[in-house]
């Protein structure tokens, strides 16, 4: 009976970009880290940060503001650095604050058909409902797609 | 028996072997006499065949097994080792490999079974039966003790004692009615036997090639699981004589003992008579639930393989380097406790020595693990003698290759790369290189060819030469060639050094080969040697003297990991320039840039130099310079020269390569990152490109 309950349940971490709250599968998240410098990289992507070092790793770190196309901002002591492994790529987004880890269970994650559209919108599988609380759920998938005519930047 | 855990080992060893037995092979093409070498290959043989049995690999068991009897034939000197039984053996050989590969690649051996090689290799044998059933009557009049002592010795096991039932002992009768032989065989196994089941196998095997298996005692499925001790009892029907059992089975490895005696007919006591078909249907029933719980295992097996794709690369590490990796690495912690004791201390001395300390372990951790991943050239070099003698075959000439400083150590990334090239090489020198036997002789020369292969260290670079004592470069032919294909005017050609001219020979599909042969003159080598070799980071240098011979001379860097660099500042960014690409550092004023067709350029000594903004290249930011001067570093692409602007030099430095990782693999100008000492990310220059 628990594992049933835990089968159905995932955990989320939860993050910030301004006034919105997004989820990430706790499964792909490695660490969270502090803000650091990162090297731009050239001829890549705009929402490409650049890469950082993080204990002699050199992991490449996205702005997701800029992905999802939301105005900047400045960066302050929340913001933080969410690195993530999927299908062997390991990245890291850049968040304006990280929340909290939430439990959610698939019956309280809903589909988003289109209530907005967005460009944000591809990213998204799911909305997830605590209490009062929408939490926005992203899909890693879509997240590392760097098409090729975004690669070359010209 | 889930074996899937195995298999590495499996494939380390059998890849092992499998080199041995090519050696091997290549002495017994020379010596075909020589006994010793015969006994190392039928040794090869048998450990394949056994290795293989265990891990559920029937075809390559069978192969080998095969193999195996005409080695045991040719030991025995009932057949002689010709060139071809030695291109037969070759062929096993390379079906083993295939075996091999498909192993490595999806877990199972494949579907190809070989029949041809297997039916030559038992036709080989069927010449030499003739013989052999000579012999074989020679020898059973011979030992007529060693059968009574056989007689004692089996009241003194109690397995021994072993009960037909009905049908079985229908069997044996009918096979005694048939003159055939019944014999009752004890099989006791060294108790240091470790695969007792496997072992088992190899003697079932043995003992179904004379005759057909009608009882075991304990049954085949213990025997199997390996439930029984080490001895185990077998009634067979055969027409050999007990000395064929006899020799056989103890020609396999950790028997200790075998025991064969005849059934007496007291014990074959006459049963109710049944109807031969009856016993035939039986049997036939029997055979094929035996083979049908043989398919089924051999499935199982491959099923629990298959989830396994690729086995991993690995690295055999001598233990006494991951000693010395092992004591740096506690000399790492306590140098780590040192420094926290000094924390707080004003004491500068103290915390200076303890640095030198630090930096010391790790120049010799770095040293230590740059040793782990170092393989021998042997590894690529022990496939060319075979490689060499089926070219000299193919082309009808006598070509020796010799091999020296096999145990000069690259790093495994190098060693995995450089195979490719030096095959290109090699043929290049056996096919344009080397000239038929008569041509030879006419010029005086030996009438072997002679390739020497030689690998060496300097410095911090491996060299590998390829060297023929063939006919050289024909200079003036490549020369015309240049200049019928259009890569040079005629004029200018006549002024170009030798050097120059064999450069030519590292352009894309260039040959001076009139004929293609399927060895080489396709004109898809050189240029591919020249590319692969700068990816990794070395040079190819060439050395002929018409008529003398050529050399090919491959320089490459120890390690890709580790780099000398060049770091530069582009507006506020830090860059790696790998100094090995780099050739000088010049100041120019901006009057000194030219344009040419659209290009910016300068003028170094007479040359002219494109000029590459790499701030805007890098789309770097702009920043406001105040300096007048520009910094240019002037870098080699190949031979031709460019010079990339940069803001100001920060030194020379050694840096660890590191990837940018998956999800920015495909960008273009940068050929990795590095760590500087600040902790900042220092992005490295992919010259190639970037040049122009």
């Amino acid at each position: 009976m628990e594992e049933r309950i835990n089968a159905e349940t995932k955990q989320y971490v939860v993050f910030k970009l301004g006034r919105e709250d997004y989820g990430l599968d706790i499964q792909k998240v490695t660490t969270i880290e502090r803000m650091m410098p990162a090297a731009r990289v050239p001829k890549t992507p705009d929402y490409i940060r650049g890469v950082i070092n993080l204990r002699g790793e050199i992991i490449p770190v996205m702005d997701v503001r800029k992905k999802f196309e939301l105005p900047p901002v400045e960066e302050t002591d929340e913001t933080r650095i969410i690195i993530l492994k999927f299908d062997d790529i390991v990245f890291g987004i850049i968040v304006d604050e990280v929340d909290e880890v939430l439990d959610l269970t698939e019956e309280s994650i809903e589909n988003v058909s289109s209530f907005t559209n967005d460009v944000s919108m591809d990213y998204i599988y799911g909305v997830g409902k605590v209490g009062d609380r929408i939490v926005t759920l992203l899909n890693l998938e879509k997240l590392t797609d760097i098409d090729d005519e975004d690669k070359q930047g010209d | 028996m889930d074996m899937s855990q195995y298999l590495e080992i499996f494939i380390d060893e059998t890849k092992e072997h499998l080199q041995g037995l090519n050696q091997s092979l290549l002495q017994l093409e020379q010596n075909p006499e020589d006994t010793s070498v015969l006994n190392e290959i039928f040794r090869v043989a048998h450990t394949l065949k056994g290795m293989s049995g265990t891990m559920g690999f029937t075809k390559m068991a069978k192969l080998t097994h095969d193999m195996e009897n005409v080695l045991q034939a040719l030991r025995n000197n009932q057949i002689k080792a010709t060139s071809k039984l030695v291109d037969l053996l070759f062929k096993c050989l390379d079906a083993l490999e295939n075996y091999t590969d498909n192993i490595v690649n999806s877990g199972s051996e494949g579907s190809n079974e070989y029949n041809d090689i297997i039916m030559e290799l038992n036709n080989t044998i069927q010449m030499k039966s003739s013989a052999d059933v000579q012999q074989k009557t020679d020898s059973s009049g011979k030992k007529p003790s060693d059968l009574a002592e056989a007689l004692k010795e089996q009241n003194q096991h109690p397995t021994a004692a072993i009960k037909l039932n009905q049908y079985e002992q229908n069997v044996a009768n009918k096979a005694k009615e048939m003159n055939m032989n019944v014999f009752k065989i004890t099989v006791v196994l060294n108790k240091g036997c470790v695969l007792k089941s496997a072992r088992t196998f190899i003697i079932f095997q043995t003992l179904e090639r004379h005759g057909e298996i009608i009882k075991s005692e304990p049954k085949v499925e213990d025997i199997e699981d390996e439930k029984f001790d080490f001895e185990f009892t077998v009634v067979c029907v055969t027409k050999e004589s007990a000395e064929v059992f006899t020799r056989d089975i103890n020609g396999i490895a950790e028997v200790d003992e075998v025991i064969v005696v005849p059934m007496e007919t007291a014990e074959l006591k006459t049963p109710a008579e049944q109807s031969e078909d009856t016993s035939v249907e039986e049997n036939t029933h029997t055979e094929g639930e035996e083979a049908h719980s043989h398919e089924e295992k051999s499935e199982s097996n491959t099923a629990s393989q298959v989830h396994k794709t690729k086995t991993g690369k690995t690295v055999r590490v001598d233990i006494d380097r991951l000693d010395v990796l092992m004591n740096l690495v506690s000399e790492l912690i306590i140098i780590k406790t040192r420094l926290a004791c000094l924390n707080g201390t004003e004491n500068t001395q103290t915390y200076n020595e303890t640095i030198e300390y630090l930096e010391r372990i790790t120049t010799s951790l770095n040293d230590a693990v740059m040793k782990v991943r170092m393989v021998p050239v042997e590894m690529v070099f022990n496939r060319f003698p075979r490689m060499i003698r089926d070219i000299a075959r193919d082309l009808g000439k006598e070509i020796q290759l010799n091999m020296t400083g096999v145990e000069t150590e690259l790093d495994r990334t190098v060693i995995d790369e450089i195979g490719d090239p030096l095959i290109h090489l090699l043929r290049n020198s056996a096919d344009h290189g080397i000239e038929s036997k008569e041509k030879r002789l006419e010029m005086g020369k030996p009438a072997v060819g002679h390739i020497n292969l030689r690998a060496y260290q300097d410095g911090d670079n491996v060299v590998i030469e390829v060297e023929d004592d063939g006919q050289g470069i024909n200079i003036e032919k490549v020369k015309n060639k240049a200049i019928e294909r259009g890569l040079v005017k005629k004029e200018i050609a006549n002024t170009l050094s030798q050097k120059d001219i064999i450069d030519f020979l590292f352009k894309p599909s260039f040959s001076t080969s009139d004929s293609i042969t399927n060895i080489s003159g396709r004109g898809v080598g050189l240029d591919v040697v020249k590319t692969k070799i700068e990816q990794l980071g070395g040079i190819v240098e060439v050395e002929t003297e018409a008529g003398k011979g050529s050399k090919f001379i491959i320089r490459l860097p120890l390690t890709l990991a580790i780099i000398q660099a060049l770091l530069v500042m582009v507006g506020n960014e830090k860059y790696a320039i790998p100094l090995s690409s780099t050739k000088e550092i010049i100041k120019i004023t901006p009057e000194q840039i030219k344009m040419v067709q659209k290009q910016e350029v300068i003028l170094l000594r007479n040359t002219v130099v494109p000029i590459v903004r790499l701030d805007k290249i890098l789309e770097v930011p702009p920043v406001e310079r105040t300096k007048k001067d520009m910094t240019v570093v002037i870098v080699k692409k190949g031979e031709k020269l460019s010079g990339f602007l940069v803001d100001s030099l920060i030194g020379q430095q050694e840096i660890v390569i590191k990837s940018l990782g998956k999800l920015l693999s495909g960008v273009k100008w940068i050929a990795g990152a590095t760590i500087l000492g600040d902790g900042n990310v220092a992005l490295i220059l992919d010259v190639n490109l970037l040049a122009v």
